[in-house]
């Protein structure tokens, strides 16, 4: 898919994915090394971003697996469409038994679900399984089988094999802590929050009307608050809303009115605004 | 280094130091990392690590490891730089210049001169090395904020409200520096030293493993930190054994009862539903500054575990106890300032303020016997040294009678119980006493001894 790291950076960057050094570098070996890659890292810092990213630079068809408490075997890999399966048993009265059972349980009445969608098929495809924590622990199980060695077995089917492997990327935000059996299937990478220059690019990226000196000092502002400890620091997703609301209000340079005005789009709890205000000397007006 | 057998040892040294480091890593991670080294190739040393750093590793917390130790073994070059340094003053000098552009190369290139020029100490073979507090204590970086400040203001690289975060964003690239510092010295002494003994001795351990006892301000707060996700983890492991271990025996009654309607054929054995029991927990901290580390951590622990137990008590005492479970729940978003809290808030210490184990254990054993029940599991956290007073053994056997269950962690090395004033032997003997000298010893007792 990619020829070197250099070539993952420039391609995403097309789609509006600018990678650190360290994500371009485990696209890469993920895709070459045919392993799955598994994102950790703060919310807001582009983990799915990333699996949208690689998808339309490989012209492939995403799929996306959301996981969430009591996600099952059903809603992940394959159903029965029972409903059909009946109206075909009433449909055909005067057939022997054994027509009907092999009938039933062929591929017209499977319902694919994302994983199994993800191997079947020739088409390029990314597998996206996000926030892989959120899923019971069963479910990693599942996993294991799919991502190791690409298959899905369905009893009455047998084994479906992959022809074409997807590149998969799992999502976590580290809420459970996942399986060490999972892990080793996968390349690790953890995306932390950005250096200041390409934090820069990203907002400049994302809110073109900002003029670069603003863009500066907002991304500085959002160093100087990340360095603090907050309950929840601003995420990437946060300083490209702030630059947009700073852009709505025709904000040419910060000042303390500014920033206490819109502190809020930054943090989202009421002690981390008072702790910040405290610390960028805000009321000191 | 270019050969393939040289970098195939190289690569299973590295993995060799990383497990000395705790780290879980199988063949298969050596051989992707193989793999990867030779996709990444050797022309950008940074792209190697990041590309060994996503086929070795596991988890984020391991990274801080990692790096050191990959500096170690794909090190940047060899020997030291290729002109002498100048002067300490011309090396300030161009120190300041970079530190205003934050150019990461040059600081990089300064840091290598600078151990180089000032670093080295000793002259016999065996006893010289290169030392980065040495360097770091000549070259004074931090002195040179005020003068970086002033030149950035001077170039107008920092106008208007942004202003105000300049000399934070100074201080961290100073500390930028020191970090550079310390990897080029550690490198440096690897050269001489041989680098497995350097990779293991000198490169700082992941939090889970820092000494309670040792660990300085900044690897508290660290470890501090590590409380919810460990929590988190313990809890899921908690409730897995409690959903395992409600599936009980086979009620003969109601199944029989259930066959009923199939004409005494037993279809549908029934299970015995346990009453789900939640345990009582009562944590005896020692909070006096020789173990208060110790103790802070493992009650934020228990606390971020509250919703696992139906009640939770902590008591702290120096050489008086008092119930400090309130001000827990209350400062559950400050945890910095839970022991000094403790400290003013509490009545922890009598008329002096060393630790007396005997005379606080026999106060719990008076004023608060009602809370502790034959439900109770008790924790004692401290390190059973009582400035050579009387450790009131009954007082434990007390406690020991009503309870469940008592276990002691201590968070000393097993061979240091019982030397000085420690009285932990006699201790060990009334009540179950555990080693658990970092988070990770502390996670698995936890994980072992907690009642389902």
């Amino acid at each position: 898919m990619f020829t070197s790291v250099d070539d993952v950076s420039a391609r995403l960057a097309e789609t509006g994915y600018l990678a650190s050094p360290a994500v371009a570098t485990t696209v890469f070996l993920a895709d070459r090394l045919g392993k799955p890659l598994l994102v950790e890292g703060p919310a807001g810092v582009g983990k799915t971003e990333l699996a949208k990213a690689v998808a339309e630079v490989a012209g492939a068809r995403l799929v996306r697996l959301q996981c969430y408490e009591g996600v099952d075997e059903s809603r992940a890999l394959y159903e029965w469409n029972h409903a059909k399966q009946l109206l075909r048993i009433s449909a055909g009265r005067d057939e022997t038994w054994d027509e009907a059972r092999t009938d039933i349980f062929s591929e017209e009445f499977l319902l694919t679900r994302p994983l199994l969608t993800a191997i079947r098929g020739d088409d390029p495809k990314v597998l996206l399984i996000d926030e892989t924590d959120k899923a019971d622990v069963e479910v990693e199980g599942l996993l294991l089988e799919v991502l190791s060695d690409f298959q899905v077995t369905v009893p009455e089917l047998g084994t479906i094999t992959a022809t074409r492997r997807p590149f998969v990327v799992l999502t976590s935000n580290a809420s459970r802590e996942l399986s060490e059996a999972l892990r080793r299937r996968c390349l690790f990478l953890h995306i932390g929050f950005p250096d200041e220059e390409l934090e820069r690019r990203i907002v400049r990226l994302k809110v073109p009307g900002l003029d670069e000196a603003l863009a500066r000092s907002v991304v500085r502002v959002v160093g100087a608050l990340r360095a603090m400890d907050l309950r929840k620091v601003p995420s990437v997703a946060e300083t490209v809303d702030w630059a947009h609301t700073l852009l709505a209000l025709g904000a040419v340079s910060l000042d303390e009115t500014v920033v206490q005005a819109t502190l809020g789009v930054l943090l989202k709890h009421q002690d981390d605004v008072l702790k910040a205000s405290a610390k960028l000397d805000l009321d000191a007006l | 280094m270019t050969t393939s057998a040289g970098v195939a040892e190289r690569l299973t040294s590295l993995v060799g130091a990383l497990r000395a480091h705790g780290m879980r890593i199988g063949t298969g991670e050596s051989v992707d990392a193989a793999r990867a080294v030779e996709e990444l190739g050797f022309a950008d040393r940074e792209l190697l690590r990041e590309g060994l750093a996503a086929t070795l590793l596991h988890g984020p917390g391991q990274r801080q490891v990692f790096d050191p130790v990959f500096d170690l073994y794909f090190p940047r070059g060899v020997g030291g730089p290729e002109q002498r340094a100048a002067g300490r003053e011309d090396l300030r000098d161009r120190l300041a210049d970079a530190l205003t552009a934050d150019d990461q190369a040059m600081l990089g290139r300064l840091a290598i001169e600078a151990v180089d020029g000032f670093g080295s100490y000793g002259s016999s073979p065996e006893s010289d090395g290169w030392s980065s507090y040495q360097t770091l204590e000549r070259l004074r970086p931090q002195t040179l904020l005020a003068r970086v400040r002033d030149s950035v203001r001077g170039q107008g690289g920092s106008t208007g409200f942004a202003d105000r975060l300049l000399e934070d964003e100074i201080r961290r690239r100073i500390d930028t520096f020191r970090a550079m510092v310390a990897a080029e010295a550690r490198r440096r002494v690897a050269e001489r030293r041989g680098r497995d003994e350097i990779a293991r001795r000198a490169v700082a351990p992941t939090a889970d493993r820092v000494d309670f006892l040792f660990a300085g301000q900044d690897r508290l707060a660290e470890l501090r930190r590590t409380v919810q996700p460990l929590a988190r983890k313990l809890a899921t492991r908690l409730a897995a054994r409690r959903r395992r271990a409600s599936r009980g025996s086979i009620d003969l009654r109601r199944t029989l009862r259930g066959s009923l309607s199939t004409g005494g054929v037993p279809m549908k054995p029934v299970l015995r539903r346990r009453r789900p029991m939640r345990p009582e927990l009562v944590l005896l901290c020692d909070v006096s500054g020789s173990v208060s580390g110790f103790s802070d951590f493992t009650m934020l622990l228990v606390q971020a575990l509250h919703d696992q137990f139906s009640k939770v008590r902590v008591f702290a005492f120096v050489n008086r106890i008092d119930e400090v479970t309130g001000l827990l729940e209350r400062g559950r978003a400050d945890p910095e300032g839970l022991s000094s809290r403790i400290q003013v808030e509490a009545a922890v210490t009598g008329y002096h303020g060393s630790s007396d184990y005997g005379m606080a254990l026999g106060e719990f054993a008076e004023r608060y016997a009602d809370a502790v029940g034959s439900r109770t599991t008790v924790f004692v956290l401290g390190d059973a040294r009582t400035n050579r007073s009387d450790p009131n053994l009954p007082a434990v056997r007390q406690i020991a009678e009503r309870a469940r269950r008592v276990h002691w962690l201590n968070p000393e090395q097993r061979s240091r119980w019982g030397t000085g004033d420690s009285v932990a032997p006699a201790y060990a003997e009334l009540v179950e006493m555990h080693e658990c000298r970092n988070a990770r010893q502390l996670s698995a007792l936890v994980a072992r001894l907690l009642p389902v």
